[in-house]
């Protein structure tokens, strides 16, 4: 077999929309910069939806903005997660972008909740490359009882064996098994929003946007950090990123990991493009300056996505990783990434939410 | 011994298309010797892949 990547460049179809001058872009970029600095206040949905429309010629100034919002917003800290996926695959959820639906002939064979030793030594692993945060994933709907006792039987155990905050993505909750996450000590919960209201149901059809957005309160209620990640390049609109947003703040994530879609052999989004690696530097920054305060996550899709522009992303309001590899992917090799963060001068450490 | 199935795609190789299916970030899925779907372990550092009747998938 040939032992090159496949050569993914079929062009995302561009919006048809006016751009503004790059006149315009200036002004709008100043005046988002007198506000998140000066000012310090959020930006109004529509002052993002204008910045959204700057020219590809004005998104490293967007960035550059961003950036400075990040720094005096949560510092320069950058923190780094470890992600496991604990029970893979057979979901019976339909996320179209997902390969480990059971809806779909999808390469991954599902696998059991692995063995304690299993998701400790992955623990390892990750506190070895300097990461403060693990995150014990599966591949479920929600948890029933069996599932909620072995989870809450590893979060101590990973946190006083090895040392690390442990974050738990576990679908759907119900009000008492979050109290019993926070209980054990879950530090963060993982539950993405994933995309805008409006367009979710092209997305998922087995659960509802609404659904999520409980777990979400749920999770906050229960004192625990929330980490409420996105996914971009589904076929979403600019406008409804912008929404998505929105959405977010009325949730109050501590941290958002950004995804890009890398489309999945098998699934119904197969066959959508990969973003434009600009086109996600613009879209770092238009989150960075949406939600000044969070924990805004490098997350699966960003090799495949930025290719070279990896490292402009810490530069344009990412202030988070998630380090070596993903749920069912491969990331690219830790030390590309802690050598990245060296030479751009970026502590590593724990983050919490500045306000 | 050299593979008879595509590890990225499950198709024999007689008949594989003229096209690469490995993806550079995608660890391998199927059995080179038999097709059958692996069951594949992916952790922070590295990954393990298994068949179920030719055991673990050596490099």
């Amino acid at each position: 077999m040939p032992d090159v990547p496949v050569t993914l460049t079929p062009k995302a179809p561009i919006e048809n929309r006016e751009r503004l001058t790059p006149q315009a872009a200036r002004t709008a970029v100043r005046a988002a910069g007198v506000a998140l600095l000066d000012e310090r206040r959020q930006l109004t949905l529509a002052e993002l939806a204008e910045l959204a429309d700057v020219p590809d010629s004005a998104v490293p100034t967007l960035a550059a903005l961003a950036h400075e919002v990040r720094l005096e917003w949560c510092g320069d800290t950058v923190e780094v997660e470890g992600i496991l996926s604990a029970k893979t695959g057979g979901c019976p959820e339909d996320c179209h972008f997902c390969s480990q639906s059971a809806k779909f002939e999808s390469p991954v064979q599902a696998m059991p909740f692995l063995d304690t030793a299993d998701v400790l030594a992955a623990a390892r692993e990750t506190a070895a490359l300097g990461a403060t945060e693990f995150c014990i994933v599966l591949a479920i709907r929600g948890p029933d009882e069996r599932t909620m006792d072995r989870i809450c039987e590893l979060v101590p155990l990973v946190q006083q064996e090895v040392g690390l905050n442990v974050a738990v993505s576990a679908g759907i909750v119900t009000e008492a098994q979050a109290k019993r996450f926070a209980e054990v000590g879950v530090h963060r919960y993982n539950h993405n929003l994933e995309t805008a209201e409006s367009f979710f149901e092209n997305v998922v059809t087995t659960h509802t946007w609404a659904e999520r957005f409980d777990t979400c309160q749920l999770v906050r209620d229960q004192g625990m950090e929330l980490c409420c990640g996105v996914l971009l390049g589904m076929g979403e609109s600019v406008d409804q990123r912008i929404e998505l947003i929105g959405q977010l703040r009325a949730v109050e994530p501590a941290e958002v990991p950004l995804n890009f879609l890398n489309p999945r052999p098998g699934t119904p989004f197969a066959g959508l493009p990969l973003t434009e690696p600009l086109e996600a530097i613009r879209w770092i920054s238009l989150f960075r300056l949406g939600l000044p305060s969070v924990i805004l996550r490098y997350a699966g899709g960003r090799e495949v996505t930025l290719r070279e522009l990896q490292a402009l992303g810490l530069t344009s309001g990412i202030n988070a990783l998630i380090v070596g590899n993903y749920l069912t992917t491969l990331g690219r090799s830790p030390e590309e990434d802690l050598q990245m963060l060296s030479d751009l001068q970026m502590p590593i450490g724990a983050l919490s939410k500045a306000i | 011994m050299s593979d008879a199935y595509c590890r990225w795609c499950g198709t024999a190789l007689a008949e594989h298309p003229d096209i690469q299916c490995r993806r550079e970030l995608d660890p391998p899925r199927f059995c080179p010797e038999c097709g059958r779907r692996l069951r594949v372990k992916v952790h922070t550092a590295g990954y393990e892949a298994a068949c179920r009747d030719h055991g673990p998938l050596l490099d």
